[in-house]
């Protein structure tokens, strides 16, 4: 159960987060000018990284923000929350 | 009756005399033993039958690992509970137990014929064997093995004890409260650390408490003695709390550990009533220091699973904790030094003992006091073979070859009345496995260990592989210093003397002159696997632990293997010939003991089991009889039965009424969001497929949601209220999900949008009135309003106020009928419900629920997300092409609404259906094919919604058909289990195409 630092509200148990995928994905701002498959890139494509990974994640019984998150899925630590619209943490690169 | 207790210690009351059941015969105890100690004290060994051969089996530890002596505690069908260990178990006035997994009883069972034909039953039995004939399984085979299979019985009515948890926080918690895990408690209390400190066993000391050994010896006391007196000095500190009988079930990530502790199952009956049972704790610590010590190993050897066959140190605790020696002819078998210091402590108290010692010689303090003592001592020996059907009545020995690999010279026959093996000891790393953390593996002992590796946990005492004292209290102090980041001087000046051999002769399946496959040498005591099934395993291509532990079910018990796992590894890894360190362990899970589900789920049961929502027109829901359902968390009326009516004339009877005359709904559940803000129009154009902008203030639309995938998500009407203020309407089951959506496009993908979301689910009550006759109920309600279709259309609103109370009125319809919704605060949503009945009364207005509205919006064709969608269905495919805007530039899923895929014209597709059987209704979820006979039979599609329509006299149904927009008026067919019903495609809309009904 990780324990989650909300970068609105602290740590908080991770009971009170959803989680929402992979960070840094972008919506197309011309959707319709894409092709199928650059649209499916969009859509469908996720990393499945055993290591370093960016997510976002939902304080949803709480503030209710959205945030980024990068974690080690090797051992489910959190190094690093930020918010979102900010870049991500250098040294996670 | 015999007694086995020789003498008094102080951890036995014997002024407390308890009585007990077990197996239906009245035995004695005291206050302070356990089951197993008090069974032991009345000469009983034999407590259970083996898993699978049904062999006689005894106590053999004295704690968390026994694989034996696990029993069924009382006979009340809502209380009983099966696989209690008998070792952990304290003794209660009243206690009613018996022995499980035999039939007729313990001393006789017929299910002890499986020894005899065991070599028919070898590892994978039950996958071999009943594979065929194939439609044996269910009829012969299934209810055979259930019969003769399993373990205790389950408790077969709600369980009444009352269960509780609770949430704590700490600096540091340490898990054991042996000398190291006292030690690491008191270093960190001391350093103004918030601790907890939390042990299994009723009194904290572990298994230092009861020695009594004078070669062991801490600043000039016994062991003990010293041990007390830290007890004492910790119990004074203020920021330490000591949890007894409670134990680590699980260790989870982020230092998150649950806890189960036992409040008041050692009390006898009357004491129990009306107190909470046991608690979970949730514990968050900083910091964990795991000193859960280390357990004893059996040997493997053949028939090692008699009665009266025990681990050596359990003897030592039996004799001096519980004051009870198991049994007067003793022999010790052993490969190491610990057995020298139960035989020591037997012969003081005068139990003859001789000890049998796989090592060619060796020589330790506790050796020398051994032989000074004139205990025998056969060297270089290993026991070949034990006798004694219930009970062990001796045994026979040879000498070990030079090598250890078999055995040469003469069998001696050796008479005992009780084996007590020492294999050398296994740490207790379960809980930093569980942590994630990774083992080492030491060769000299053959033992695993933890691996450092986190800044949150480190493990102390023998649970890391030091075992004895001076290394443990050495070693435990230097570690927490160094790991709380302390320089505590306490222990600086203790003074210890201890034995320090370890020298160890492991040999993990012990060498014997008859073939294996004629031996019983048993790895898992509970569920029966031995030596030969791991071989056997390892013979048919089985290599990965993980495959054979599966196949052999060795340590797959209630167990877990605690005393097994160890030597299947052994074993597997000197048969492959790979070194044991190389193969891994089996993954150590939680819980690491079994959890009652009463724990698990505290008081969330019965009416706290889910959370309920009930809307402010619930309680004349109530009096007015009305069935309900549950819609997410919602109580929603599903239709209101009157006099005796079932549902299906209930709800016949609600739909001819709203279409006739009046119905009203409380809809209060449908989510609403309230959306403010300069780009709310903006917004609502990129989230719903049409568009937004042109609607005036004051008229409602109807909106589809789509995912980005392109299907349909949700529905509903929205409101524009004011230029930037609109109220969302949405499905009652999606409206948490939408919100969350909403917010992610505005944090993530918009933020430039200036807009507001705030869920106004629970603010406003809403009772829909809709019918021919709904107009004449509005005007009796709101006397100023003018009805009139100029001044309020369809799909427009209204504010008016009801006896001074603010209403906003939608004329908006889900029947197809004249219809409007009053939303009220919610506090008035009962009076308001009340005064549309009372004014409706003139008109029949009849209240309806769900089924009702479902039928009714059938018969119009209208969808229900959810219902007639199912996340694989887009506007196209639901013949809704219409609400999808061309114009727009984009919207959530717009760009999907062309991939090759979406595009497809053989998609399913929503079509109506009309049973040639106008009386026939379908079932729903029922499959649609168009050729039954052809194999295999193509499925074309299901049916999503499905009634009988009364007012349209027949039966109805939507339903999504491959391709089936192109369909109208063909023939298909619906297979039922007994027969095929005829149908034909048609339009989704029943009833009214051209609307009139709205404006009637």
């Amino acid at each position: 159960m990780f324990l989650i630092n909300c970068p609105f509200c602290g740590e908080r148990d991770q009971s009170e987060f959803s989680s929402g995928g992979e960070a840094h994905i972008v919506r197309p701002k011309q959707p319709t000018e894409l092709s199928d498959d650059e649209w499916a890139e969009y859509l469908f494509m996720r990393k499945n990284i055993k290591g370093i990974q960016f997510e976002r994640w939902n304080h949803v019984h709480g503030c209710r923000k959205w945030f980024n998150v990068v974690r080690d899925t090797s051992n489910d630590k959190i190094l690093s929350v930020y918010k979102m619209g900010e870049k991500p943490p250098v040294n996670y690169k | 009756m015999p007694n086995y207790r020789i003498h008094k210690t102080e951890y036995i009351d014997e002024t407390k005399r308890v009585s007990f059941k077990y197996d239906g015969k009245t035995y004695f105890g005291y206050e302070g033993d356990t089951l197993a100690s008090a069974l032991l004290a009345n000469g009983i060994h034999l407590v259970g039958r083996s898993f699978k051969y049904h062999r006689p089996r005894g106590i053999v530890s004295c704690g968390a690992e026994e694989p034996n002596a696990i029993c069924q505690i009382g006979s009340k069908k809502d209380l009983t509970e099966p696989n209690v260990r008998a070792t952990e178990l304290e003794l209660y006035e009243g206690l009613e137990a018996s022995s499980q997994n035999c039939w007729p009883n313990v001393k006789f069972d017929i299910g002890g014929i499986n020894n005899f034909i065991s070599p028919l039953i070898p590892a994978g039995f039950y996958y071999k064997t009943f594979m065929w004939p194939k439609s044996f399984w269910k009829k012969v085979y299934e209810p055979l093995i259930r019969l003769s299979a399993g373990l205790g019985k389950s408790p077969t009515e709600p369980d009444p004890d009352i269960y509780d948890h609770k949430y704590v926080h700490y600096d540091v918690l340490v898990i054991g409260g042996g000398v190291s895990g006292i030690i690491a408690a008191k270093m960190a209390a001391k350093n103004n650390l918030k601790t907890l400190l939390v042990d299994d066993k009723k009194i904290l000391g572990g298994s230092t408490i009861y020695q009594n050994n004078e070669s062991i010896k801490i600043d000039d006391k016994l062991s003990s003695e010293w041990l007390k007196n830290e007890i004492q000095e910790i119990k004074k500190l203020s920021n330490l709390t000591i949890k007894t009988r409670t134990s680590i079930a699980a260790y989870h990530g982020y230092n998150f550990l649950l806890a189960k502790e036992n409040l008041t199952d050692h009390l006898p009956k009357e004491k129990k009533k009306n107190k909470i049972r046991q608690r979970l704790w949730k514990i968050r610590a900083k910091k964990v220091v795991i000193a859960t010590g280390s357990i004893e190993r059996p040997l493997v050897f053949n028939n090692n699973d008699r009665p009266g066959i025990l681990l050596s140190n359990s003897i030592n605790k039996y004799l001096d904790y519980y004051g009870v020696t198991c049994g007067e002819n003793i022999i010790l078998f052993t490969n190491n030094n610990s057995a020298y210091e139960t035989s020591i402590s037997l012969h003081k108290k005068g139990i003859k003992n001789i000890i049998v010692d796989l090592r060619k010689s060796a020589s330790s303090e506790l050796i020398k006091q051994a032989e000074i003592l004139g205990i025998k001592i056969y060297f270089n020996h290993v026991v070949t073979n034990t006798f004694g059907y219930r009970k062990i009545n001796s045994l026979e020995i040879m000498k070990l070859s030079e090598d250890g690999n078999t055995t040469v010279g003469n069998k001696i026959r050796l008479n005992c009345d009780c084996l007590g093996m020492s294999g050398g000891w296994t740490p207790m790393v379960h809980m930093h496995t569980q942590s994630g953390g990774k083992l080492d593996f030491r060769d000299e002992d053959q033992v695993f260990l933890p691996k450092e590796n986190s800044e949150d946990q480190i493990s102390v005492g023998s649970c890391n592989g030091d075992f004895d004292l001076e290394n443990i209290i050495d070693k435990t102090v230097n570690k927490i210093n160094k790991f709380l980041d302390i320089d505590n001087q306490d222990y600086q000046d203790t003074n210890i003397i201890c034995s320090k051999e370890n020298d160890k002769r492991n040999i993990w399946l012990l060498p014997n002159k008859i073939p294996l496959g004629k031996t019983k040498c048993f790895i898992d005591f509970q569920n029966d696997s031995t030596a030969k099934d791991i071989k056997l395993a390892l013979k048919e291509g089985f290599r990965s632990i993980e495959h054979v532990k599966r196949y052999t079910t060795t340590g797959m018990a209630t167990d877990q293997g605690k005393l097994s796992n160890m030597h299947a590894l052994g074993i597997i890894a000197d048969t492959a010939g790979v070194k044991m360190g190389t193969l891994g362990t089996t993954t150590f899970r939680p819980p690491f003991t079994p959890l009652t589900f009463g724990t698990l789920v505290g008081r969330n049961v019965g009416k706290f089991f889910e959370v309920v929502r009930k809307t402010s027109m619930h309680e004349w829901h109530v009096e007015n009889n009305a069935e309900f359902e549950n819609v997410g968390q919602w109580k929603r009326p599903w239709y209101y039965p009157k006099n005796g009516e079932n549902m299906h004339d209930a709800v016949q009877r609600e739909s001819k009424a709203a279409r006739d005359s009046a119905g009203i709904l409380d809809a209060s559940t449908l989510g609403k969001i309230d959306i403010q803000g300069t780009d709310a129009s903006e917004f609502l154009n990129r989230v719903y497929t049409n568009a937004w902008s042109k609607l005036a203030i004051g008229k409602c639309r109807y909106g589809l949601m789509l995912n980005e995938d392109g299907m349909v998500y949700d529905d509903g009407v929205t409101t524009r209220i004011s230029e930037n203020h609109y109220l969302m309407t949405t499905t009652t089951g999606g409206a948490a999900n939408v919100l969350t959506k909403l917010e992610d496009y505005l944090q993530t993908e918009w933020p430039e949008l200036d807009v507001y979301l705030t869920s106004v689910t629970d603010h406003y009550s809403t009772a829909s009135i809709c019918g021919p006759n709904s107009k004449k109920i509005l005007n009796k309600l709101f006397p100023n309003l003018d009805l009139s279709d100029e001044n309020f259309p369809h799909m427009s609103f209204k504010e008016d106020k009801l006896k001074n109370i603010d209403c906003r009125i939608m004329r908006i319809s889900f029947t197809g009928e004249l219809s409007y919704e009053i939303n009220i605060e919610s506090k008035y949503g009962n009076s308001l419900w009340k005064m549309c009945i009372e004014a409706g009364k003139e008109f029949n207005l009849t209240p309806y629920g769900t089924e009702t509205m479902h039928l009714l919006r059938a018969e119009k064709g209208f969808i229900i997300v959810g219902q007639d969608t199912d996340g694989t269905m887009t506007p196209s495919d639901l013949q809704m092409d219409w609400i999808v805007s061309k114009k727009k530039y984009d919207f959530i899923g717009k760009r999907s609404l062309y991939r090759s895929d979406t595009i497809r014209e053989d998609r399913k597709q929503l079509v109506g259906l009309l049973t040639d059987d106008p009386k026939e209704i379908l079932e729903e979820g029922a499959q649609i094919v168009s050729d039954v006979k052809s194999k295999p039979i193509d499925m074309l599609g299901h049916v999503t919604s499905s009634y009988f329509s009364p007012n349209l006299n027949k039966s109805i149904a939507l339903a999504v058909v491959r391709s089936g927009k192109t369909m109208k008026g063909q023939k298909l067919i619906i297979p039922m289990e007994n027969k095929n019903i005829n149908v034909t495609v048609s339009d989704t809309i029943f009833l009214d195409k051209e609307n009139k009904r709205l404006n009637a």
